[in-house]
């Protein structure tokens, strides 16, 4: 039950991270709501993870494996966007 | 259930409020707190490993990075940006949205039952690992080759943070330099803090063979001990042509490619362990693989040398 | 014995969650920050402080107890020393209002 719940929750997450993405204008904002999305998307597949709990595992593990590889390389890659916003506005001071 | 309600709907107040936030800073703020409430989501879904990783690196980390952007950006002149989308194509941009947000939940609500799952295979042959915890078997052995890439495209990202360094800035220290406190309470947390992080670290990633834990939410709090002095302007980072801080960066996937090809060789296939050797060369490759990726997220979180003007 | 830890659990929970309460109420109401700060640090530091000790007997064995008590700590450290730094940003770099 709660595994639909959060399930649902994650799907709305997709949404609100997605008009984010599209209505704010400041970069940083956009990188924000992309990893809102991001969150959201996690949450939904986790959901799937829950609901195939068995052979005594809380949830089945390989879904929550690769959610936890995804965390990190989504990590990796916001660390790239910011490096490349603070770069842009570096270059827009200098011209 | 009362309780999960509650939850989930404290993290979308909190989602909307900070994509809604007027300042970036505030919108920051509020994503910090909607990484620990999702944190609170993932233990509920019995997904401990989870929740640590998304508090140490989805609130912890990303929140340092963000704000740290923020501040920078601050004293900036503002970027011309693009003009924001007029009333009616917000409207119809919301309402796309929840077309997507509603898809994705008739999805949910349409999944298969009963689930398919692979839980019964992991439990089946996780005693052949040699170890307790699942997802750490998943990792280390079931799903081994995806961990090798993520660990993989962790070393590159740092290569592409350092690829934007400004012109005269390479092979300098990276990010810019912090402030020197005199005295205060960021440097007293910087003094007696990292000791005890280091202990919870090591514990963490040592229970992780048998409990929730391992070497990803290690190496953050790892990270986040080294970025705590440099943020208090105890230490300057090394600079980044200093061979030692590359090797240590490399030598996690190089360990995890050399013993997967020796498993090619002795058992006819990549990544696969000798049997009774599966728990030793695990571990050698979560300690390893725990050193190359704390320092290449305190490195992430630092970013490109910035040369003095 | 057990419906005494029991009790005594149940007590100090609530009395913590009092605490909580009382805090956001005062996080939320208080009109400046320096006296949001005050409700968010005394309240919720006595809060989990309170949440902590009514878990101890159930925390099953000296190991756990222990870690729990070093949440505790950790919380306290940090926000004693986030709380000032809070303060000293909203009073500017001179010192003054």
């Amino acid at each position: 039950m709660s595994a639909t719940l959060f399930g649902l929750m994650g799907a709305a997450l997709v949404g609100i991270g997605l008009f984010g993405m599209l209505v704010r204008t400041q970069v940083l904002l956009r990188i924000l709501s992309f990893n809102l999305l991001g969150g959201g998307i996690f949450i939904v597949f986790g959901a799937v993870a829950r609901r195939g709990a068995g052979a005594g595992f809380g949830g089945d593990p390989v879904p929550q494996a690769i959610i936890l590889t995804g965390i990190v390389v989504a990590f990796a890659a916001t660390t790239l966007a910011v490096a490349l916003v603070l770069r842009l506005a570096a270059n827009q001071d200098r011209s | 259930m009362i309780a999960d309600l509650l939850l989930a709907a404290a993290i979308l107040a909190v989602a909307v409020a900070s994509i809604l936030a007027r300042r970036t800073f505030t919108a920051v703020a509020l994503f910090i707190a909607y990484g620990l409430l999702l944190s609170l989501a993932w233990v509920r879904l019995s997904a401990i490993d989870v929740a640590l990783t998304e508090a140490a690196i989805g609130a912890g980390l990303s929140g340092v990075l963000l704000l740290g952007a923020v501040r920078r950006l601050a004293s900036r002149a503002e970027a011309p940006a693009n003009p924001p989308p007029g009333a009616a194509m917000t409207v119809l941009i919301g309402i796309a949205c929840a077309c997507v947000a509603a898809a994705l939940g008739a999805v949910i609500l349409l999944l298969p039952e009963p689930a398919p799952s692979l839980a019964p295979q992991v439990a089946a042959n996780l005693p052949t690992t040699g170890l307790g915890n699942p997802v750490t078997g998943v990792l280390m052995s079931f799903r081994a080759l995806d961990t090798l890439l993520e660990s993989a495209v962790v070393l590159l990202a740092v290569i592409c943070v350092w690829s934007l360094t400004p012109d005269g800035g390479w092979g300098g220290a990276p990010g810019a330099a912090q402030p020197i406190l005199g005295d205060g309470p960021l440097l007293l947390l910087a003094r007696i803090l990292p000791p005890l992080g280091i202990v919870v670290a090591v514990h963490i990633l040592w229970v992780g063979k048998d409990a929730p834990g391992g070497k990803f939410q290690a190496a953050a709090i790892l990270a986040a001990m080294w970025l705590l002095p440099w943020m208090a302007g105890l230490v300057a980072p090394p600079r980044i042509a200093a061979r030692w801080l590359r090797l240590t960066v490399a030598v996690g996937p190089v360990v995890f490619i050399a013993i997967g090809l020796a498993g090619a060789v002795t058992e006819g296939a990549f990544l696969a362990y000798p049997p009774g050797w599966a728990m030793p060369l695990i571990l050698v490759i979560e300690i390893v693989l725990t050193a190359s990726i704390a320092v290449a997220l305190a490195l992430l979180v630092i970013g490109p040398p910035v040369p003095e003007p | 014995m057990s419906l005494l830890a029991d009790v005594f659990t149940i007590v100090a929970v609530l009395a913590g969650l009092v605490f909580f309460i009382a805090g956001t109420a005062g996080l939320l109401r208080f009109p400046d920050t320096a006296s949001r700060l005050h409700a968010l640090t005394k309240a919720d530091h006595l809060g989990l402080g309170l949440i902590v000790l009514g878990l101890l007997p159930r925390a099953g064995g000296m190991g756990g107890a222990l870690r729990l008590l070093a949440i505790w700590g950790l919380v306290l450290v940090s926000s004693a020393a986030v709380g000032p730094m809070v303060a000293r940003l909203t009073r500017g770099p001179e010192g003054r209002e």
